[in-house]
């Protein structure tokens, strides 16, 4: 393209399962250090959006390349965090953390990193614990500090807060800025909430569905750390809330006019 | 609490014995055809005493470990062969759940006629009782790790061997241990009917001996001790275990 060079570029990217196409035509830019969170109704592809960053899913057409480098597996590069936290319970905290790490550090330089970002999210002393004895929201920080022990350049985060209480998703916000800043790394980050979108992101990428595409992309262009009340805030909220409501009544109608055709 | 439900079970066996004295005393029964249960107790004691009940047990226990040791193990290979593959499991799958269904004193003619009357058609029996229950658990947890723990370890650069033991096998634990629970009660049923038709040793033996000879207060007296071996090895050992797993992978509060 001859501009400037981008750090994760997604060019013309589709995905197709089985005869459903689920989104074409997608082209994504991203800076280095820059947090861009994905909003858009349920189904318009923002998972598998992510998985295919994440090195899980082929892309049908198109690619998806990081630092210069087609994505074609997944890779330590690239750290995930699910919305389900998905530690292994049979491994204490620490393992959790250490276990990206396994055969490639000594038994020091894993423990060192370990209760490095196990301070980071503040769960220093629950490192011989099990995740079964841990709350929601704990385990969840120590899914953060998994991915980040294996110093990923991008962090990919599916909907990370989404099962947490409304009270934890503003301590992990604040959690997840401070990390953010602390480690420079790039974030992509799924979510159904303007909020936490509008709270946390340099960027707001909204998708559409049927088919899923991307309809805008918003700087959010607010100092952080960003208020509710503040004026700038709330009219970037509105003006998503709108181009969203439009999506979603686009697919209530479908759904709709399709049961009619089925059952009358 | 905790004391309440041991007398209450104490208690319960308490009635239990006295009706069984009490249908005795009745002289309903012959006395030959129906004990009283001090004559049994009895005849357990001296059972143990003169090493007749001990040499079969430990006889029963052999053919139990060697039978199940390798139930286990060919089980396991069964179940990760049609847990990992599809093509496997689509071809043999149906037939594994089929073997599952036969009772496994059907095998005794076919292990008598194949081996002979001797330990290793035991054996054999006590085999096939434990494999296919071991295979099918097997072939569940494989299928049962939850997706999301191979996914967060394929996010962290976990693949092929790596992946499989360090993150399937550990996550079916739980199901194996299950697995392993059943093939213990399926080759200690498998065990008894072998025994009951072989030519001895072994606690089944003993048992047709005594029926042959109508000792009434042994043959109950084996049943007594075939009864609480199966639930005293299951309680205080496999389900121990089953538990203690489920309970660390967060399966069970
Ligand atoms: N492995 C798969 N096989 C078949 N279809 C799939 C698969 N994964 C996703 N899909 C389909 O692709 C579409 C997009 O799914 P995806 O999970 O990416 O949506 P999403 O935007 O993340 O939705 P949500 O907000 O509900 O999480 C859906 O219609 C879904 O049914
Ligand atoms: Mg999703």
């Amino acid at each position: 393209m001859g501009c400037a060079y981008m750090f994760l570029q997604v060019n013309n990217v589709a995905k197709t399962f089985a005869e459903h196409e689920v989104f074409s035509g997608i082209d994504l830019s991203i800076h280095e250090n820059q947090f861009v969170s994905l909003l858009g109704p349920s189904g318009c592809g923002k998972s598998t959006l992510l998985s295919m960053v994440a090195g899980l899913e082929a892309a049908t057409e198109g690619s998806i390349s990081l630092g210069g480098k087609t994505i074609l597996e997944p890779g330590t590069d690239r750290g995930m965090v699910f919305q389900q936290p998905a530690l292994f319970p049979w491994l204490t905290v620490k393992d959790n953390v250490t276990f990206p790490l396994k055969d490639k550090l000594s038994k020091k330089e894993q423990d060192q990193i370990a209760a490095h970002y196990l301070k980071m999210v503040h769960l220093t002393r629950f490192k011989e614990a099990y995740p079964h004895e841990l709350s929601g929201g704990m385990q969840q920080r120590v899914a953060i500090a998994r991915a980040l022990a294996m110093d990923p350049k991008v962090l990919l985060m599916d909907e990370p807060f989404g099962a947490l209480d409304e009270q934890t998703r503003h301590i992990l916000h604040d959690e997840l800025m401070k990390i953010f800043q602390e480690t420079k790394k790039t974030i992509l980050f799924v979510t159904h909430s303007i909020q936490e979108a509008i709270k946390l992101s340099d960027r707001v990428i909204v998708m559409g569905t049927r088919p899923g595409r991307i309809i805008a992309d918003f700087p959010v262009d607010v100092e952080r750390p960003r208020q509710r009340d503040d004026s700038r805030v709330i009219e970037l909220e509105q003006e998503i809330m709108e181009l969203l409501k439009g999506e979603i009544n686009k697919v209530l109608k479908e759904e709709l006019d399709h049961e009619t055709k089925h059952f009358t | 609490m905790k004391l309440s439900i041991l007398l209450k079970r104490v208690l319960f066996i308490g009635v239990l014995l006295a009706i069984w004295q009490g249908v005795y005393m009745s002289g309903y029964f012959p006395a030959i055809q129906f004990p009283p249960p001090t004559k049994v107790f009895q005849a357990m004691v001296e059972g143990f005493a003169d090493g007749k009940l001990v040499s079969a047990l430990l006889a029963s226990f052999k053919h139990l470990l060697i039978g199940l040791g390798l139930a286990i193990g060919i089980g396991t290979l069964i179940g990760v062969l049609l847990g990992k593959s599809r093509q496997a499991d689509e071809t043999a799958g149906m037939y594994l759940i089929a073997m599952q269904s036969i009772p496994s004193i059907v095998w005794v003619p076919l292990a008598i006629m194949l081996i002979g009357l001797n330990e290793t058609a035991v054996i054999f029996v006590v085999v096939l009782g434990g494999t296919f229950v071991m295979a099918l658990n097997t072939r569940t947890a494989i299928h049962s790790v939850p997706p999301e723990f191979i996914k967060a370890a394929r996010t962290m650069g976990t693949k092929g061997m790596r992946l499989f033991f360090k993150v399937e096998v550990p996550a079916s634990l739980p199901y194996f241990m299950s697995g392993i629970r059943l093939a213990w009660a399926f080759s200690w049923r498998a065990l008894m009917a072998g025994e009951l038709l072989s030519n001895g040793p072994g606690l089944g033996y003993s048992l047709r001996y005594a029926m042959d000879f109508a000792q009434m207060e042994v043959v109950i007296g084996i049943i007594i001790i075939v009864g609480v071996i199966g639930s005293v090895v299951d309680q205080l050992f496999f389900s121990k275990m089953e538990k203690k797993v489920m309970r660390r992978w967060g399966l069970l509060k």
